[in-house]
């Protein structure tokens, strides 16, 4: 176990684009039904995604999955999916917040947009995990929260389908770790709630 | 107690001034779009931190003007968002303001008039417009005048079209414009039976006996309090067996007035009026 691991941690917030999803699956399937923390998952859909990827998490977690809404209050151990067409952020006051502000990184929603907030509510008990991607989104955002302490993880380059998500967070300095995603994994399944 | 960040203490500091200072009032925004508006602000505007705009604001008035609209939902909105609400809209609402006489719809928070038009396609189409005084708020002038002039660049009509196509409509889309110079504007007699309120959902009160109110995406804006304050205002515009439309991903949430309402079809966030 990486000492980091050590920290309190009051959410997670994971992002990606291309090459993303199957790890998603894969790490939700291991979390275990008393998992403490909250998470929240935003990757790059179409517009007219309506709830699909949403669903396909929930089938394969033990935990509640919801697709989040405007307001919607965060509990610990639910997965909160960012629908399709909607900024997806957490607010200090511990719900989450929807936006139809525009795009970023031709994104909405964006991984940038989730991060940002995430640093700002959590401090340095946020923690951001960075996955395969064909585009930049994210980076800004995962500096963002290693600056204000939180645990900023991004995919070993070499293990993704498509690097240049993670390769850009790793030569920004943005990533405190690269991973692969048995080690995003154990990491995740190590932290303190 | 747990400390408060300062960077809270700064924006708390900054809404303040903008609001005493030139009375507009962000206060009861929800604070983390809000925030990511500020920081996105201040690259443009040569301040470094968001505590460096304060002292801007309180004494730079054309500064704080740009600040104010920057502050504002100003993003362009799409027409026909979500076709299939406007197809539930055709379907489960449209068969109810027909039993009416006279019609009255509010669209609170019009901002640049997009859906305001796919509105009055609506009920033109379904043969209501006629009897129909669609009412368009917005706090803004500035984007109110926008939604009177219903101009937007030619390059946005190819997804307008494709969305109205998408909500069913049972025209052709090229009907409700005319396109000139890079710009199409839609035609007046869908402006005919509208008429353009400035109206602030923050502080003004209920436009009474509403049969169908509008009100999507644009609560998200709000904090809790103010989301609330608004539901109450709805329900107390809307006729006994109106309807109210909020966006896919909005809810009544814990307002007092919530309990004045029914589900119609929860998928696309119709509700009723019910009781007193």
């Amino acid at each position: 176990m990486s000492p980091e691991s050590a920290r309190r941690c009051q959410g997670i917030v994971i992002g990606g684009s291309a090459g993303s999803v199957g790890i998603v699956f894969d790490l939700v399937a291991a979390l275990p039904v008393d998992f403490p923390i909250p998470v929240c998952i935003c990757l790059h859909l179409h517009a007219n995604d309506d709830g699909l990827l949403a669903s396909n998490v929930r089938s394969r977690s033990k935990l509640k999955v919801l697709e989040g809404c405007d307001k919607m209050p965060i509990q610990p151990g639910c997965i909160y999916v960012a629908p399709a067409d909607y900024h997806l952020l957490i607010e200090r006051t511990g719900t989450l917040a929807l936006s139809v502000d525009p795009a970023v990184h031709y994104s909405r929603p964006s991984i940038d947009v989730l991060f940002e907030s995430a640093g700002l509510a959590w401090g340095d008990g946020a923690v951001a995990l960075l996955l395969s991607g064909a585009n930049e989104d994210g980076v800004a955002g995962l500096r963002l929260i290693r600056s204000w302490g939180g645990l900023t993880v991004a995919q070993d380059p070499s293990t993704a389908q498509i690097r240049r998500m993670p390769q850009a967070a790793a030569d920004a300095g943005a990533a405190s770790l690269l991973l692969s995603p048995e080690g995003l994994r154990t990491l995740v399944l190590s932290l303190r709630g | 107690m747990t400390e408060t960040p300062v960077e809270q203490i700064e924006l708390d500091l900054l809404l303040e001034a903008l609001y005493q200072r030139h009375g507009r009032d962000f206060r009861a925004y929800a604070r983390a779009s809000l925030e990511r508006r500020v920081l996105a602000f201040l690259p443009a505007s040569g301040v470094p931190t968001v505590a460096d705009l304060i002292p801007k604001v309180l004494r730079d008035a054309a500064f704080s003007d740009r600040l104010a609209e920057a502050l504002s939902r100003a993003s362009p909105r799409e027409m026909f968002r979500n076709p299939a609400f406007f197809r539930a809209l055709r379907d489960r609402i449209v068969p109810v303001l027909k039993t009416w006489p006279s019609v009255k719809v509010w669209l609170a928070g019009c901002s640049t008039g997009e859906e305001l038009y796919a509105v009055a396609i609506v009920l033109a189409e379904e043969h209501l417009a006629d009897r129909t005084t669609l009412y368009a708020t917005d706090a803004n002038d500035a984007a109110l005048g926008k939604a009177r002039d219903g101009i937007y660049g030619v390059e946005r009509l190819q997804d307008f079209t494709l969305a109205y196509q998408a909500a069913g409509g049972t025209g052709s889309f090229s009907e409700y414009y005319r396109a000139r110079y890079g710009s199409a504007i839609m035609i007046p007699e869908l402006k005919a039976n509208i008429t353009f309120v400035n109206h602030n959902l923050a502080t003004d009160g209920p436009l009474g006996e509403m049969h169908l109110v509008l009100c999507r995406n644009v609560l998200l804006d709000f904090n809790e309090a103010l989301h609330n304050r608004v539901i109450g205002v709805f329900a107390e515009s809307l006729a006994r067996g109106g309807f109210l439309c909020l966006g896919t991903k909005e809810n009544l949430l814990g307002s007092a007035a919530a309990s004045k309402f029914e589900t119609v079809d929860c998928d696309t966030r119709i509700y009723k009026r019910v009781g007193r």
